[in-house]
C-alpha cells in the first residue's frame, strides 16, 4: 500500500464567518494509513477545517479530495458515504436515547424497520472487541463527559469509517483510557485500515502516537512534518507565534487557613436513581487546592452538582465558611463561591445569548451593571465585556456575537473570565482545562494558583493526573462514590493513586 | 411528555431569523389553506381578498378585529411569558373562566361602592384568581416535577366543571331564563368604550401589559435572569438563581393576565359571567403566542391577525357559503405550519440555510 497516497487532501481551503477569518488557504495532506496530529491555539481554525471536511460547514474556497477524488461534501451523510467520520468537540449524541439506540440509529441505513434484537447482538459483539466498555442500556444524559466521549468514539468505529477525524477526543479520558484508545487506533492505521486526523492540545499524545503533525495558526498551516522533526518547544512556538508562553505562577508557601468548604456525610443520587455519592466527608481550607482524582462516573459529577446547586443531596450537609450552604445566589455572592464546570457551553452558558451577556451572568444584578436594582445598563455590560475579552484574550468578532459561535476553547475562556474576575474565595473546578491550548492551560493553572495564593479554597476535580499533581496541595481519590485515598501531593505516588482509582484498594485494605 | 414539550419549543432566534421563520410559516399556511378552499370549489384569491376586507377593509372591520384581538392579547401572555422560562402552559382557558367568574362575584358583592373602587377591585379579583390557578401549575412543577403542559390542560376541565356548577347552581340568576348566568354586576362598574370607537379599554390594557412585559424582559435584571433560566436552567442553577421560584412567579403572572382577560370580558362586554366566556379565548391565545414566537410585542400583531381571521368568519359564510368552521381551519393550519417550520429550522436546517444566507446559529451535527 502506497503510504504517500492521500486518504484526505485539503488544498487552499478558506472560510470566513462574517469578519472572522477562520481558515485562510489551509493545506493538509493526510496519507493513507497515517496517524496525523493537527495542533493550534484556541480559535486557530482546527474545528472549522474538520467541519468543512465532514460537510457541516461549506468552505468559501479550496478543494477537498478523498481517496484522490475531488468531492463536494454537502452534509455529514455524504461524508459518511465516502467513509469519513468525526468525533466532535461538543457532544452530538441524543441525550434522551440510550447508548445502544444512539449507536444503532446513527447508521444512516435509511431502512424503515430496525431489528433491535439483531442490532443489539451485533453491538454486544462489537463492544466485546473494543478496549473499553460502556453500559449500552444507559441513557446518554446520565453519562459523565468522559463516558459520553467514549460512546462518541465507539460510534465512529461502529460505523466503519476509514477516515476518522477526532476533535479533542480525550480531554476527559484518563491517561490509560486515552492510551488504550489511541493504541487501538494506531494498530488499525498501521494495518492500513484507517487514517486518523487527531485534533488535540496534548503534546504527549502527539509524541506518543502521531507520525505526522501539522500546526495551524490563524487559519493557516504554519508548520508540518514528521513528529521526530519537532521538539515540544518547537510545536508550542509554532502554535502561539511570537507572543510566547506565559509563565506559571508559583505556589506560595503558606499554611492553610479557615475552613472553606465542609462536606459532611453527603449522599447524592444520580439520574439513574442509584446513590452515586455514598457518604462523602471533605474539608477544603482556604489557601489550599484539594484535587479529586478518579475515573469519570465515580460520583465526582454528582458531588460537584450538589456544590453548584444543580442537584439536591439525599442526606448530609454542605457548609461554606462555617455556615450552611444551599447554593443560593446570595450565599454565592457573600462567600465568593465560583465554578469552573466541565462542558461550559452546556452547563454554564446560554448558547443563544451574546458574549457580553454571558460575561455578565455573575454581576448583572449588582452595581455597576445594574442601577437602582431595576435597570440593567447594557452599555456598562458591554464595556465590561470588552475589558474582560481583552484581559483574558477571548477571540471573538465582537462582544455581541452569540457565545455558541465562539470556538470551544474561547467558550471556556469566557466562563473563566466571568468566574475568576470577581473576588474568589471558594472555587470549585471540574476539568478546567478541558479543550484549552497549551498557552491557555498555563494561564488557567496560573489563575487557579494565584487564587489559592490569595487565600481561596479550591476544590478541583480532574481526570488529568499531571494537572492534579502540579496544582494540588492534597489529592483525594474517589471511587464508586467514596473517598478511598488521601495523600499530600508532595508525597503522592502515581502508581498508588492509579491503583486506588481502579478499585485496587479493596485488595490492599482487606 | 418530554417529547410533547420538545415539539412545542420555539428555538431562540435573532429578530431577523424569527421574522423569517414566521414569514415562511404564514406563506405555507396560505398555500395549504388556498388548496383547501379550492378543493371546496371556491376561488382562493377571492377568499383571501374577502378575509382582508372583512378584517382590515374599513374602520368598521378594524373595530371588529380589534375587539376580538383584545382578549387574545392577554390570553396569549399566559402562554408567552411562561414560555420565556421554557414552560409550555396551555391551560389559559381555565384561568379566563375562573377569573371572569371571580370578577362577576366581586362586581355583584361590591355593588353600591363607587366605580373608582369597584372596577379595579373586580379586575384585581379576576387577575388574582387566574394567577393562583396557573400559579398552582408552577408550584406543582417546581416542587413535584409535574409537567406543566399536562397539568394546566387538565386543570381546564376542572375549571370548566367548577364554573358550570357555580353558574348553573349557587350563583345562578334565576330571573335570567334564557341561559345560565350569574347576576349582572353593578352597572356602575362597567368599563366603557374607548371614545370614538366601538371597542372597550381592554385593548389598551392588553397592549400596556405587553409593553410592560417587553420592557421587563429587556431592561430589568430580573428579566435578564429569566432569559438565563429559560435558555439554560442548569446554568441558572449554577449561578444561584432561584429557578423554582421564578417558575412559580411567571406562572402567577401569566395566569393573572388570563384572569384579567376574563375579568375584562365580564366588566366591559358581558356584564355577567356565563357560558359566553367559554368560547376558546384561552386556546386561541396559544396560537397567538406561538405565532408571536413568545415575544410580548409581537403578541399584539399576532393577536390582531388572529382576531382578523376570526372576524372574517361571518362574511366568508355569507359570500362563499363556506362552513363556519373555515376560520378555525385556517387558524389550525397556521398553528401547524408554525410548529413545522420551527422544528424544521432546527433539524432540516440545510434547506433553510440554503434559503437564508448567513446562518444565525452555529451548525452542529
Ligand atoms: N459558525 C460560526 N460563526 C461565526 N464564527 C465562527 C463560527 N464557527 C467558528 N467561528 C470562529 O472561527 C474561528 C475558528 O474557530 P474554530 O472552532 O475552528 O477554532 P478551533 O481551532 O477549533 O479552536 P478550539 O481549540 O478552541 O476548539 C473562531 O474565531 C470562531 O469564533
Ligand atoms: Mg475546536
Amino acid at each position: 500500500m502506497g503510504r504517500d497516497e492521500a486518504a484526505l487532501q485539503v488544498s487552499a481551503l478558506s472560510k470566513r464567518f462574517g469578519d472572522v477569518v477562520a481558515l485562510k488557504d489551509a493545506d493538509l495532506h493526510l496519507a493513507t494509513g497515517s496517524f496525523h496530529a493537527l495542533l493550534g491555539e484556541n480559535g486557530a481554525g482546527k474545528s472549522t477545517l474538520a467541519r468543512c471536511v465532514i460537510g457541516l460547514v461549506q468552505p468559501d474556497a479550496g478543494r477537498i479530495e478523498i481517496d484522490a477524488r475531488e468531492r463536494r461534501i454537502g452534509s455529514p451523510k455524504e461524508a459518511h458515504d465516502w467513509g469519513v467520520g468525526m468525533v466532535h468537540q461538543h457532544f452530538s449524541l441524543v441525550p434522551n436515547m440510550t447508548v445502544a439506540e444512539n449507536l444503532v440509529t446513527s447508521k444512516f441505513t435509511g431502512s424503515w424497520i430496525i431489528d433491535w434484537r439483531r442490532e443489539v447482538r451485533d453491538l454486544d459483539d462489537f463492544c466485546s472487541r473494543m478496549p473499553f466498555t460502556v453500559d449500552l442500556s444507559a441513557p446518554v444524559s446520565s453519562l459523565a463527559a468522559g463516558e459520553k466521549q467514549k460512546v462518541e468514539i465507539l460510534k465512529q468505529l461502529f460505523l466503519g469509517h476509514h477516515i476518522l477525524i477526532l476533535d479533542e477526543p480525550t480531554s476527559v479520558l484518563t491517561l490509560e483510557e486515552a492510551d488504550e484508545l489511541f493504541g487501538m487506533l494506531r494498530q488499525r492505521t498501521q494495518r492500513g485500515e484507517l487514517s486518523v486526523l487527531l485534533i488535540t492540545h496534548k503534546l504527549r499524545e502527539v509524541f506518543k502516537f502521531a507520525e505526522v503533525v501539522s500546526v495551524l495558526r490563524r487559519g493557516q498551516v504554519v508548520a508540518r512534518g514528521s513528529v521526530q522533526e519537532f521538539t515540544s518547544d518547537d510545536l508550542a512556538h509554532h502554535m502561539v507565534g511570537e507572543s510566547g508562553l506565559p509563565t506559571v505562577v508559583a505556589r506560595e508557601n503558606k499554611t492553610a487557613g479557615r475552613t472553606g468548604i465542609q462536606v459532611r456525610d453527603l449522599v447524592v443520587r444520580s439520574d439513574k436513581g442509584i446513590d452515586a455519592v455514598k457518604g462523602a466527608d471533605l474539608t477544603v481550607r482556604s489557601g489550599e487546592i484539594v484535587g479529586v482524582a478518579g475515573v469519570s462516573g465515580n460520583g465526582q459529577r454528582e458531588l460537584l452538582e450538589v456544590l453548584a446547586g444543580q442537584r439536591q443531596a439525599t442526606t448530609g450537609s454542605v457548609e461554606v465558611h462555617g455556615a450552611r450552604y444551599h447554593a443560593t445566589r446570595h450565599e454565592m455572592l457573600e462567600h465568593g463561591v465560583f465554578f469552573l464546570p466541565e462542558e461550559p457551553l452546556r452547563t454554564a452558558s446560554v448558547a443563544s445569548m451574546t458574549l457580553a451577556e454571558n460575561l455578565a451572568f455573575r454581576g448583572f444584578d449588582q452595581p455597576p451593571l445594574c442601577r437602582r436594582r431595576w435597570v440593567l445598563s447594557r452599555d456598562r455590560m458591554k464595556s465590561r465585556a470588552r475589558d474582560l475579552v481583552a484581559r483574558y484574550r477571548i477571540k471573538a468578532a465582537n462582544v455581541d456575537v452569540p457565545i455558541e459561535q465562539l470556538s470551544g476553547g474561547n467558550v471556556q475562556r469566557t466562563v473563566l473570565a466571568r468566574e475568576l474576575s470577581a473576588g474568589v474565595q471558594v472555587l470549585v473546578a471540574s476539568n478546567p482545562c478541558f479543550g484549552l491550548d497549551v498557552g491557555a492551560v498555563a494561564e488557567i493553572h496560573s489563575q487557579i494558583m494565584a487564587a489559592r495564593n490569595r487565600g481561596a479554597a479550591v476544590l478541583m476535580v480532574s481526570e488529568d493526573l499531571d494537572e492534579l499533581m502540579a496544582l494540588s496541595d492534597r489529592i483525594i481519590v474517589m471511587f464508586e462514590g467514596r473517598f478511598v485515598h488521601e495523600v499530600a501531593a508532595a508525597d503522592a505516588d502515581l502508581q498508588v493513586i492509579g491503583r486506588h482509582m481502579t478499585g485496587g484498594h479493596h485488595a490492599t485494605t482487606s | 411528555m418530554r417529547a410533547a414539550s420538545a415539539v412545542l419549543r420555539i428555538v431562540p432566534l435573532s429578530v431577523g431569523g424569527g421574522l423569517f421563520v414566521t414569514t415562511v410559516a404564514l406563506s405555507l399556511s396560505a398555500l395549504i389553506f388556498g388548496a383547501f378552499v379550492a378543493s371546496l370549489g371556491v376561488d382562493p384569491f377571492g377568499v383571501f381578498a374577502t378575509i382582508y376586507k372583512a378584517a382590515f377593509g374599513s374602520w368598521f372591520s378594524w373595530q371588529n378585529t380589534l375587539s376580538r384581538a383584545a382578549p387574545l392579547i392577554l390570553a396569549a401572555l399566559c402562554v408567552a411569558l411562561p414560555a420565556r422560562l421554557g414552560l409550555v402552559i396551555i391551560g389559559g382557558e381555565g384561568a379566563i373562566l375562573l377569573g371572569g367568574l371571580a370578577a362577576a362575584v366581586a362586581g355583584i358583592h361590591l355593588a353600591g361602592l363607587p366605580a373608582i373602587v369597584g372596577t379595579p377591585a373586580l379586575l384585581v379579583a379576576g387577575a388574582t384568581v387566574g394567577g393562583l390557578w396557573i400559579g398552582f401549575c408552577g408550584v406543582m412543577r417546581s416542587y413535584r416535577g409535574v409537567n406543566e403542559t399536562i397539568s394546566s390542560l387538565l386543570l381546564v376541565y376542572l375549571a370548566v366543571t367548577i364554573f358550570d356548577h357555580l353558574v348553573d347552581g349557587p350563583l345562578r340568576d334565576l330571573s335570567n331564563v334564557n341561559f345560565p348566568s350569574t347576576h349582572p354586576i353593578d352597572e356602575n362598574f362597567k368599563i366603557g368604550n374607548i371614545p370614538g370607537a366601538d371597542m372597550h379599554w381592554g385593548l389598551v390594557v392588553g397592549c400596556l401589559a405587553c409593553l410592560a412585559a417587553a420592557l421587563y424582559m429587556r431592561v430589568t435584571p430580573q428579566g435578564f435572569a429569566m432569559r438565563i433560566a429559560g435558555g439554560n436552567p442548569r446554568a441558572a442553577l449554577a449561578l444561584g438563581l432561584p429557578v423554582g421560584r421564578m417558575v412559580i412567579v411567571v406562572c402567577l403572572v401569566g395566569g393573572a393576565a388570563a384572569g384579567l382577560a376574563g375579568a375584562l370580558e365580564v366588566a366591559a362586554v358581558q356584564g355577567r359571567a356565563s357560558g359566553a366566556l367559554h368560547v376558546g379565548y384561552g386556546f386561541m391565545g396559544i396560537l397567538v403566542a406561538f405565532l408571536a414566537r413568545h415575544n410580548p410585542l409581537a403578541v399584539i400583531a399576532a393577536a390582531i391577525l388572529t382576531g382578523g381571521i376570526a372576524a372574517s368568519s361571518g362574511l366568508l359564510q355569507r359570500v362563499y357559503d363556506l362552513p363556519d368552521a373555515t376560520a378555525i381551519v385556517l387558524q389550525g393550519i397556521v398553528f401547524l405550519s408554525i410548529l413545522t417550520c420551527e422544528t424544521l429550522y432546527g433539524r432540516a436546517g440545510a434547506l433553510f440555510r440554503w434559503m437564508m444566507p448567513g446562518p444565525t446559529s452555529r451548525e452542529r451535527a
